[in-house]
């Protein structure tokens, strides 16, 4: 096992950052933790690195605690934190150069590894690293993150504030590093990331609500997911589905609406009252929950009513 | 569509930077009262656009009015006439939520007496009432995003700018800005905004595509997935950004 993560609780004053958090990494493993801002991410990635101590519970870093082998988790980690980190007032090269001594290695040793990466930032390796765009600044950290090849690369929202593009590329790179055997957990906003991973662990107000493989269709939890497309755009249609008796939630998810009904039992009262609605290109189906369905299911389980007004409180 | 009035008029807009042009002839309008989604990669050039359209900054050249006034002679009267929320800056953290509130009221030239009624309106449509004494920092995201939202537009302005305005919020909380952006729309506000959810590029009216920049696609959500034969907005981000 690559990382064990065993029933971690920490508290900041009277906030509650991490509840009983425990799950495990495989070798090699891709994962995605997924969650909005606060819910813990960084503060999880932080005692990751070793560097918060948690309350209570271990975290074990191929099999090093990261309390008492904090040195020896530190040279087999590889770190990129959320805020970029790296020295404004050195060049790309030296950035990459620094790093690797620190870790008691030369950039040509590991080379290979990082290829793909610099050759991407390489033509502007004279440029002072905080004159560089968001994109290639990610680069840059990525490449110093693996640059003494860790065993385990963590990176906290890497993807955050990156336009689409960027982000694809940025995950087929991950890809590429996972095939090296290095271990990668990753965290982020963006919940089409979760697709890409292996496993991903949904994280909300410090509690692991579920991990679950994305490319394994969800349990069902009684209640039936569907979609409605209209012609005319669903947006106007939104107050007229939440008001359907059958109807528990419905929200905008791109260019549909999702409602979640109450029982499989309402679809057919549902669809009859829609139909009623005079709108021919009105299309309603069944659908399978995304991950982003999930999350949404989830956050609706934990908070019931209280949602109403955003977040609690 | 019937024809709407042109609430943004942009005509060969160039913006150079020394030898760099970051804004290439840009020339494209907003009607009043639709949501236009603003899209493109990191650098394409949608800082420098927005920036010129809000008033910050001067075009090198081109023709262009935001809310009826020139962006070269009347900026002040512009920037009166808009309101402006990103992820980054927004609301003052070591103010109460009412202090912020009166703030920005004050800035845009409300009277006191309007403020106080707005206010109370305002707090009580987001059920923040009970939090009105609390430091900013104090208080979640997702509320903190909506009310930034409030503030921007509290002075009913003619056009609202969000720039990413949904980071790092969950989703249930994305869906609930984007129906608060829905709603200021039947107002007659007319909303101008960045993303990097494509999703969301899905709930505006009409979307362009900046790429190196220039303007590479501009029309509705369902157009231009039909045009990029792409089943969602991201493939056809995907298609012309990578091109």
């Amino acid at each position: 096992m690559s990382l064990i993560i065993d029933h971690i609780d920490l508290s900041f004053d009277t906030v509650q950052a991490l509840r009983q958090v425990d799950f495990e990494v495989q070798d090699a493993e891709l994962f995605g933790l997924i969650g909005p801002d606060g819910a813990g991410k960084s503060t999880l990635f932080r005692i990751m690195a070793s560097l918060l101590v948690p309350d209570a519970g271990r975290c074990l870093m191929h099999g090093h605690d990261v309390v008492k082998d904090y040195r020896e988790v530190r040279k087999i980690i590889g770190y990129m934190p959320g805020r970029f980190s790296l020295y404004m007032d050195l060049s790309v090269e030296e950035n990459l150069a620094f790093y690797a001594r620190v870790f008691g290695t030369t950039v040509e040793e590991n080379y290979d590894l990082i290829r793909d990466v610099y050759e991407q930032i390489a033509p502007f390796k004279k440029r002072l690293a905080g004159k560089l765009s968001g994109g290639m600044k990610q680069k840059l950290a990525l490449s110093c993150a693996l640059i003494h090849r860790p065993e385990i690369l963590i990176l906290d929202e890497p993807t955050t504030g990156v336009d689409a593009v960027s982000r694809r590329e940025f995950w087929d790179m991950l890809k590429k590093i996972q095939k090296e055997g290095i271990t990668i957990v990753v965290s982020t906003p963006y919940m089409d990331e979760a697709e890409m991973c292996d496993r991903v662990a949904l994280i909300q107000k410090g509690r692991l609500l579920e991990i679950t493989d994305p490319s394994v269709p969800s349990r069902s939890d009684g209640t039936a997911l569907f979609s409605l497309r209209s012609h005319k755009g669903v947006y106007a249609y939104l107050e007229k589905v939440r008001n359907l008796e059958a109807c528990k939630h419905a929200w905008l998810f791109g260019d549909q609406l999702h409602v979640t009904l109450h029982s499989e039992g309402d679809a057919a009262t549902a669809k009859s009252i829609i139909d009623g609605w005079g709108d021919s290109s009105l299309e309603w189906e069944k659908i399978i929950p995304s991950i982003e369905d999930r999350f949404m299911g989830l956050i609706e389980q934990e908070s019931g009513e209280q949602h109403i007004n955003g977040e609690t409180f | 569509m019937e024809a709407r009035e042109h609430i943004i008029e942009v005509k060969d807009m160039v913006k150079k930077f020394g030898s760099f042009t970051a804004n290439d002839h840009l020339t494209f309008h907003v009607e009043r009262g639709e949501i236009f989604g603003f899209l493109g990669a990191n650098g394409a050039g949608k800082t420098t656009a927005m920036r010129i359209l809000c008033g910050l900054s001067y075009p090198t050249s081109g023709e262009i009015r935001v809310a009826g006034h020139d962006v070269y002679r009347e900026r002040e009267r512009i920037k009166r006439k808009i309101g402006y929320m990103s992820q980054k800056f927004s609301l003052y953290e070591d103010l109460t939520v009412s202090e912020n509130i009166h703030l920005y009221a004050g800035i845009y030239g409300l009277g006191r007496k309007q403020i106080a009624v707005r206010e109370e309106q305002l707090l009580e449509r987001l059920g923040l009432a009970h939090v009105r004494n609390r430091l900013i920092r104090e208080i979640p995201l997702g509320w903190k995003q909506k009310l930034a939202f409030s503030v921007a537009i509290f002075h009913q302005p003619a056009i609202v700018f969000l720039d990413e305005p949904t980071g790092g919020v969950d989703p249930i909380t994305r869906r609930q800005f984007w129906e608060m952006i829905h709603d200021a729309t039947e107002e007659g506000i007319t909303v101008f905004v960045t993303t990097h959810y494509m999703d969301e590029a899905e709930y505006c009216d009409r979307v362009s595509i900046m790429v190196d920049g220039r303007i590479d696609a501009l029309d509705t959500p369902a157009a231009l997935k039909q045009q990029y034969e792409s089943v969602n907005m991201n493939e056809v981000f995907l298609k012309l950004a990578r091109s």
